[in-house]
């Protein structure tokens, strides 16, 4: 199993879905629309021969692009075949949603509360989307870009000495 | 008094009349009640506040809280450069501070496309598994101090510091030590450090035995064990869960034979599986873990060559101070190295070793400069966190603390 | 003089204050506020190398209703600030506070949007000790130094319950106050 033979796979399964790969260190890296990962990410988990069963990490990525300025990577690793790949997928800066692959793993969960409260990134069908780090109150998203390290001074209320 | 009333009271009095211990209410959310775990609590391992809904003593639902040690790792990364963020990582699992010095060092050497020399190596599989010692070191007795047996916390420590002073001679701090670079090592292992070292591998099984001895046979250890806390393997997979939690499922995962980086692959050591997936599997298999490391341990200091711990790659590794002192070109290299940092290629990498707590990765996206453009950890307690609501449905209150230690989440890194 | 020569070696005479300063440095009961890796050298603290039994903290209390020194351990962020405030709320008087670490002391290494710089921006804090993680012998000496401060009778926070000469000690913490506050 190697990395062309995943890309084929994926191919013939989905012939109509514009796939962009790419490879870097021995990793491949497919890029593909929002609309069709939940489909996909469930094609890899079920296939006989892939068994992309643990999805290790799930991140968000903010390229600061006017265009596709949010992405989402999914990090797979079959434990049968020992293989890894990685799927990203891009969207827009306002309004940014991406469909959840809780349905997938379950694992995702979490991970997806946490690109939430990170970016902001709004996962469409998850069911309990809140953050997971900050206080429910706070009202930026950190791990932007235009957001500083140093933080907005009053956002998070201390007590009184 | 409404009637509601009359009858609940007139109820209660009649059990006490016949001592009827089973009285079931009419309403029954009577006896339903959420109880907070905080954050500061003796047991739950640091900052988790825990929400547990109870009807009784039986856990029906539990739903744990992160974020109160949310520092901010991932946006720091991204305003520090890589050499720079080398001693943050020894606070992201701060019980086996070496473990993630190598991760990360390993995931940026892949990116840069370099390689430590082997004696580097050698000495970064010796810290990578006698971190993985005294973390279980630290499980086992703060597991021990949860579930009453005082003692193996006592004794536990006394071998933990012996590790400490290992880790001091060997870096020159007890605990945090930032001891990995990219590229090498810090500074070289001489071989008073080997002395201590073997001498503590010869103690070591004397050791492991007594507290193996409190506890193995114990009955009332195994009554609080045994049968508590039970996932199954296709559960713990769905919701990722790695480490030693995994293999105590019957699942053999390890990345030391999976996907094998250092020099893993040149040892001979065993993989411990105990099938059950219960609280008293996830014991047994901490304790054989230790014990192969031991082995590997030995084995790599017996095959340990000599020679360089510095990768030979000016532009990228840091050079040795007396050069830097005295050269040119090393003068330059280390300014540009340490006020721009490494420039690595445009591209993403992902590299998890097996820390002692599960999957350690980190997944870096360089956009060519010295300092990443995205850093993500994926860090295994943050995952085996989720899987807490599973396994604690259905367990009496008692058995949460033991449950959430044989989990051994770490709240450094789960809050990142 | 005379007095001590009347009563003879069986007695000894002080002032009520310094007695009862004495009993309360040699048993001064840290309430563990372990929040991260200086969590794991206050227990190394209490553990069996460097014990902190031998200096009166018998014991590590976590109801903070039992204990007299809270000892905060890591690094505090702003949610977790509401907690430590709550805590030392419920801690009966007298009461001292020992910031461990650099990152309790001023944010450490975090200068973050969820760290705070330094606990006492909402805890009035004692003795600080410098070191991430600090060795557990700083802490050791961090404990002696604060037991300094309680048999002199000092306190950042209120002024301890005392039986004797309040009102003096007030205006010796009062002024003690302004002169921390001007520095």
């Amino acid at each position: 199993m190697n990395n062309q033979s995943v890309v084929a796979k994926l191919k013939s399964r989905f012939p109509n879905v514009p796939f962009e790969a790419t490879e870097f260190r021995d990793e491949l890296t497919v890029v593909l629309p929002k609309e069709n990962i939940v489909a996909v990410c469930g094609f890899l988990k079920e296939d006989p021969e892939l068994v992309f069963n643990l999805l290790a990490d799930l991140c968000g990525i903010d390229m600061n692009t006017p265009a596709r300025r949010f992405g989402v990577l999914y990090n797979l690793y079959s434990l049968s075949n020992k293989f890894r790949i990685r799927l990203k997928t891009f969207t827009e800066e306002n309004e940014p949603t991406v469909p959840t692959v809780t349905g997938v793993w379950g694992t995702a969960n979490w991970h997806e509360r946490e690109a939430y409260d990170m970016f902001g990134i709004q996962f469409q069908g998850h069911p309990d989307l809140r953050r997971m780090y900050l206080p429910d109150e706070f009202e930026h998203y950190p791990l932007r870009k235009d957001f500083p390290l140093m933080g907005i001074p009053g956002s998070l209320p201390l007590p009184k000495k | 008094m409404e009637t509601a009333e009359i009858l609940r009271k007139s109820k209660i009095l009649q059990a006490l009349e016949d001592q009827n211990t089973s009285v079931s209410m009419d309403d029954p959310l009577e006896s339903q009640m959420v109880l907070n775990m905080g954050p500061q609590h003796p047991a739950t391992h640091g900052v988790l506040r825990l929400l547990v809904k109870l009807d009784g003593e039986t856990v029906l639902a539990a739903v744990p809280e992160l974020g109160y040690l949310h520092r901010g790792y991932e946006k720091l990364a991204e305003n520090c450069s890589y050499h720079e963020f080398i001693p943050h990582t020894d606070r992201l699992d701060y019980l086996s501070p070496l473990s993630n010095n190598t991760a990360y060092v390993l995931a940026v050497e892949k990116l840069i496309g370099i390689e430590a020399p082997r004696r580097a190596q050698f000495i970064r599989v010796i810290i990578s598994e006698l971190a993985r010692i005294s973390s279980h070191m630290l499980w086992l007795g703060s597991m021990g101090m949860d579930v009453g047996a005082l003692t193996v916390f006592m004794w536990s420590f006394r071998e933990r510091e012996k590790l400490h002073d290992i880790f001091e001679h060997l870096t020159g701090a007890r605990f945090t030590t930032s001891y990995t670079r990219i590229g090498g090592l810090s500074q070289d292992m001489n071989p008073d450090v080997v002395a201590m070292i073997k001498k503590y591998l010869d103690d070591f099984p004397e050791k492991i035995g007594e507290c193996e001895k409190l506890l193995n046979k114990n009955r009332i250890f195994i009554e609080r064990t045994d049968g508590i806390g039970l996932i199954t393997a296709e559960q713990a997979i769905d919701l990722g869960m790695t480490g030693p939690n995994l293999r105590a499922c019957n699942v053999e995962h390890d990345l030391r034979r999976a996907s094998p980086y250092l020099i893993y692959n040149e040892f001979d050591f065993d993989i411990p599986t105990y099938e059950g997936g219960d609280t008293l599997a996830r014991y047994y298999v901490r304790m054989e873990e230790m014990k192969e490391s031991a082995k590997i341990v030995r084995q790599a200091l017996d095959k340990i060559p000599s020679g360089e711990i510095h990768a030979g790659k000016p532009k990228k590794v840091l050079p040795r101070k007396e050069r830097v002192y005295t050269r040119m070109e090393e003068l330059i290299h280390d300014f540009m190295l340490v006020n721009f940092g490494i420039s690595p290629p445009v591209g993403e990498v992902y590299h998890a070793i097996e820390a002692p707590k599960g999957e350690l990765g980190f997944y870096i996206y360089s956009h060519g400069e010295g300092y990443p453009w995205r850093m993500k950890i994926r860090s295994p307690s943050f995952v085996n966190l989720q899987c807490l609501p599973v396994l604690l449905k259905g367990a009496m209150i008692s058995d949460v603390v033991a449950i959430i230690g044989s989990l051994d989440p770490v709240m450094g890194e789960a809050d990142k | 003089m005379g007095l001590e020569d009347a009563l003879g070696d069986s007695f000894l005479t002080t002032k009520v204050e310094d007695a009862i300063n004495w009993c309360r440095k040699n048993s001064l009961w840290p309430m563990p506020m372990g929040i991260s890796c200086c969590a794991i050298e206050m227990m190394a603290f209490a553990g069996p190398r460097f014990d902190s039994a031998r200096f009166g903290s018998e014991v590590l209390r976590f109801s903070p209703r039992q204990a007299d020194v809270m000892i905060v351990a890591g690094t505090t962020t702003y949610k977790m600030a509401k907690v430590v405030r709550k805590i030392y709320d419920q801690m009966p008087e007298p009461k001292w506070v020992i910031a461990m670490g650099a990152c309790t002391s001023s944010g450490g290494i975090y200068r973050t949007y969820s760290v705070v710089q330094g606990i006492d921006q909402f805890l009035p804090v004692d003795v600080y000790v410098a070191g991430c993680p600090p060795r557990p012998d700083n802490l050791l000496n961090a404990l002696l130094m604060l037991q300094g401060k309680v048999q002199r009778g000092e306190s950042r926070g209120k002024a301890p319950a005392f039986i004797g000469d309040f009102q003096k000690l007030q205006a010796h913490n009062a002024a003690k106050e302004k002169e921390l506050a001007t520095v």
